[in-house]
């Protein structure tokens, strides 16, 4: 199942970054973090899962999806990169995959024998808002606040701006 | 005790990564390097849940860190696309070649 | 008792603000500048014949003998705790005799430039350097210690350097200028490894200090002096030899004379005042300044000074009868007059009787700036009538310029040492001098005597004999002999002429300060008088009237003619230094290890960074992304490096 999961995971990623069509990028996209969800359904994190699915499916692909039709007329192609560039990018990512992999074989990770806690949403609520002995309170928090603070910045950037005519008259 | 060992869901990961850099690296359109960079998060997400699983089964430390990166990446994506929304008013273009402002 | 500072500090003071004003607003003060330059003068010259009068008749003389006197020592730079170099002013006999010497005939000379420099475009300038010149020459001779002279000695080699190339757009004074400043500083290098040299041993610069220090057997500095030695000559003998250098170049002593002919493209006034009375009788100055050095210590370099001398004097005396340029053979008497003040300095005993040729060296300083400064303005006077240089240009102009005429005839009578002029009475103490001392030198000293009476009369009846008088309506007569401001210094100086070889100078200027007397001996003065008047006689022989005798002598003596016409060529010997050898075997490897090493390695080095920065300047595309191409290499790049290599 695993392996089921990783084989479609990558498939729909390396499709994602590879195909000329952009909008058909951002559907393997979501198909890849679909995937990812299910990875993490099969790893027991359920609401990890759920909310992957949420955000990232829900909220961000659809975000992207947007602008890919605020700033694409559809069916429209991507430019073909140079070889030369995707030849040295490929490369270069296949030398930091490789290395990084090396380091990883060569580290090896000791398994913990310690009893789990269960990842349900009663115990991550609980440890997550503890003040006490966990306390993620204040990263809480402060996301919130990034947030609103992305939310608000966000609109500012995209806002119309009226007072440079010159501008908004090639928009 | 766990069927999948650590190593290959690592593998995962890492390999999602640096499909995510290749693709960053790669691609001109700003939309799909903004879904490069995704990738790049997701994997870096299934690897803090597999140290959870496999190296903290007691703690849920790397599962808050999950979420964190979460709603820090759609804060991230919500402000990149304005971002980019903007430029593209401006620019006309979403390439990031086109955007060669700061030269020299 | 001290004489009075502020009046002593006055003298130099004066013409150097002259001199800024005149060169800041010179250009609004227009022919005014002249006067005031000139008021200047008579009032600075007015101050130095005070300091003389109260230095030689009230407060110099101490138990008879003359006091070196620092009336005025500004502490100014500490080099070591020993060494510092300090602004003073020190009076002696000769450095009042100087003073009086210097504003003297810098007063005729500017009061002849309102003349002879009338309408000239840059008038004001030309006071200005004529004041700057004064102004180092008074602080030259004023000089408490050595490097305070070195000073004031390269604004003395300066202010020469602007007044020759003051008609800068004549080609000749342009190089000439060039030439004078670039021989003046070789020799001055030479004066600044000396001073370095005598100032390490010695632990001071001081003058006063110095010689004390050098003069005494027992002394530490002496000691350490003469047992330190380089090439088998001691340390200090490299010193003085040096400074003599230094001397040598700025009195044209031979080989370093090849500028002062040059020199002449100046404006005639500024050769009497620079080129013949004051700046060349510097290195006279420097020496005798240093003389108890020489004489206690270092005889050897005294004997260098002496043959020099000698030798450059009559060198000079055998060029002159060729040359024809007036200016030149005034030159070159010049050169062979200084020759005879240094080789009196080096045939000159320290104490008393034996002190004869230090006192003669200076009277004959004192009256050939007198004679020499007529000779030159009056010989402006004939090339402001004539218009020209040459000779064969003038003769008999005798009736058309009375003044100029007798007062050159005066100041020749006085160069030849015909009695009772000034010459007379300084030539004889010289001689006197060496006659005692080295009849080599004497004799020698003697021919050139001779031959010093016939160039000058050759010069004298070249230019008012000669041809018939020009008659009247020629088109020479455009205008008079001269303005008044041109005759009154030359009537001044002929009367000084005539007057000061009855000076006692025996009594105010001797090497060690005490009463010479001047002694006359009559029987001995028969043998200079009587060749000078010769000399003369041949002279008139030859150059009276014209006639053939000098073109037959020309030809019957014609290699030494031509020799001596062509100044023995010396020029062309340093024209083959300084072009074929220096140029070709020292300055083109030189220039082209400067070219090719120097200069390749630097263009290499801009070459490697702008053709590097070319090579990187694509990355620098603007372009973000391979900004984060290059930035995950580099991440990559880090890794393995300290991953695995290290």
């Amino acid at each position: 199942m695993f392996y089921l999961l990783g084989t479609f995971i990558l498939l729909f990623g390396f499709l994602s970054v590879t195909t000329r069509h952009i909008f058909r990028a951002a559907i393997y996209l979501l198909f890849c973090l679909i995937g990812i969800a299910g990875l993490y359904f099969a790893l027991a994190y359920e609401f990890l899962a759920a909310v992957q699915i949420v955000v990232y499916v829900g909220g961000i692909v659809v975000l992207v999806l947007f602008s890919i039709f605020l700033t694409h007329r559809s069916g429209e192609d991507l430019p073909v990169p140079s070889r030369i560039k995707e030849f040295i990018v490929f490369a270069l990512a296949f030398i930091g995959f490789s290395l990084t992999y090396l380091i990883l074989n060569r580290s090896g990770m000791g398994e913990s024998e310690a009893p789990a806690v269960a990842p349900t949403v009663q115990n991550i609520g609980a440890q997550m808002l503890d003040t006490q002995s966990f306390g993620f309170l204040l990263p809480f928090e402060v996301v919130s606040i990034l947030l609103l603070a992305a939310m608000i910045g966000a609109i500012v950037i995209a806002i119309k701006d009226k007072a440079i005519p010159s501008k908004s008259e090639k928009i | 005790m766990h069927e999948i060992p650590i190593n290959h869901i690592l593998f995962l990961s890492t390999a999602l990564f640096f499909i995510g850099v290749y693709g960053f690296l790669s691609r001109k359109n700003m939309i799909t390097m903004l879904m490069a960079v995704e990738l790049i998060l997701n994997a870096v997400n299934i690897n803090f849940v597999a140290f959870n699983k496999y190296l903290f089964p007691g703690k849920l430390d790397g599962l808050f860190f999950t979420i964190f990166i979460i709603a820090i990446a759609a804060a991230e994506a919500a402000v990149a696309i304005a971002i980019i929304i903007n430029l593209y008013r401006s620019h006309k273009s979403i390439d990031v070649d086109e955007v060669n402002d700061m030269k020299y | 008792m001290m004489p009075d500072t502020i009046l002593i500090a006055l003298i130099p003071i004066i013409p150097f603000l002259c001199f800024l004003l005149l060169g800041l607003t010179g250009k609004k003060l227009g022919a005014f500048s002249g006067l005031l330059g000139t008021a200047s003068m008579a009032v600075s010259a007015g101050f130095a014949a005070l300091t003389a009068y109260q230095y030689f008749f009230h407060v110099g003389k101490i138990d008879g003998v003359f006091q070196k006197m620092v009336v005025f020592n500004y502490h100014w730079l500490q080099f070591t705790p020993e060494i510092s170099i300090n602004m003073g002013m020190l009076l002696d006999p000769i450095s009042v005799m100087m003073l009086v010497v210097v504003t003297f005939v810098s007063l005729m000379v500017h009061i002849y430039s309102l003349g002879y420099m009338k309408g000239e475009e840059r008038f004001s300038v030309f006071y200005s350097f004529l004041s700057l010149f004064t102004f180092s020459m008074l602080g030259l001779v004023l000089s408490a210690n050595l490097f305070q002279t070195y000073i004031f000695w390269e604004l003395v080699g300066v202010s020469s350097f602007l007044l020759i190339g003051f008609y800068y757009t004549k080609p000749s004074a342009v190089s000439a200028s060039k030439k004078a400043f670039i021989v003046t500083r070789f020799a001055d290098l030479g004066f600044l490894i000396g001073i370095l040299i005598l100032g390490f041993n010695a632990k001071t610069l001081d003058f006063g200090l110095l010689i004390e220090r050098l003069i005494h057997v027992e002394s530490p500095y002496l000691q350490t002096a003469i047992a330190s030695s380089f090439m088998g000559v001691s340390a200090l003998t490299w010193g003085l030899l040096l400074i003599f250098v230094g001397g040598a170049g700025k009195s044209a002593m031979f080989p370093l004379h090849v500028w002062l002919p040059d020199a002449m493209e100046g404006p005639t006034p500024v050769s009497a005042l620079i080129h013949a009375a004051t700046m060349v009788v510097a290195g006279v100055f420097l020496v005798a300044r240093l003389f108890p050095i020489f004489i206690l210590s270092c005889p050897v370099a005294l004997d260098v000074v002496a043959y020099v001398g000698i030798f450059s004097s009559l060198f000079a005396a055998i060029i002159a009868c060729t040359q024809t340029d007036i200016k030149r053979v005034l030159a070159y008497s010049t050169m062979s007059q200084i020759g005879y003040m240094m080789f009196a300095l080096g045939v000159s005993g320290y104490e008393g009787e034996a002190g004869l040729g230090y006192m003669g060296s200076m009277f004959h300083l004192f009256t050939h700036a007198m004679f020499k400064a007529l000779l030159f303005l009056g010989a402006g006077s004939v090339i402001h009538y004539i218009h020209s240089n040459e000779m064969k240009d003038m003769g008999g102009l005798r009736k058309a310029m009375p003044i100029t005429h007798i007062t050159f005839l005066i100041a020749c009578l006085a160069i030849a040492g015909i009695p009772p002029f000034a010459g007379f009475f300084s030539k004889e103490e010289i001689l006197a001098a060496a006659f005692h001392k080295n009849p080599v030198i004497f004799y020698v000293g003697l021919i050139t005597a001779a031959m010093t009476a016939f160039y000058m009369f050759r010069l004298y009846f070249s230019i008012f004999w000669n041809k018939p008088t020009p008659s009247a309506g020629h088109d020479h007569h455009h205008h008079g002999e001269g303005p008044f401001t041109m005759m009154l210094p030359l009537f001044i100086l002929a009367l000084c002429s005539i007057s000061v070889g009855f000076i006692p100078f025996g009594q105010f200027v001797t090497a060690d300060g005490q009463f010479l007397a001047n002694e006359f001996h009559p029987m001995f003065s028969i043998a200079p008088v009587s060749l000078a008047l010769g000399g003369i006689f041949l002279a008139m022989l030859f150059y009276k009237n014209a006639n053939e005798l000098p073109a037959k002598l020309a030809v019957s003596m014609s290699v030494l003619y031509a020799s001596a016409y062509r100044k023995f060529y010396i020029d062309e010997v340093y024209l083959f230094v300084t072009k074929r050898l220096i140029f070709n075997l020292l300055g083109r490897p030189a220039a082209w290890f400067d070219r090719t090493i120097v200069d390749g390695l630097m263009n290499l080095i801009g070459g490697l960074t702008s053709g590097f920065a070319e090579m990187i300047r694509g990355l620098q595309s603007g372009k973000v992304q391979s900004y984060a191409i290059w930035f995950f290499a580099g991440v990559l790049g880090f890794a393995v490096l300290f991953i695995y290599l290290w």
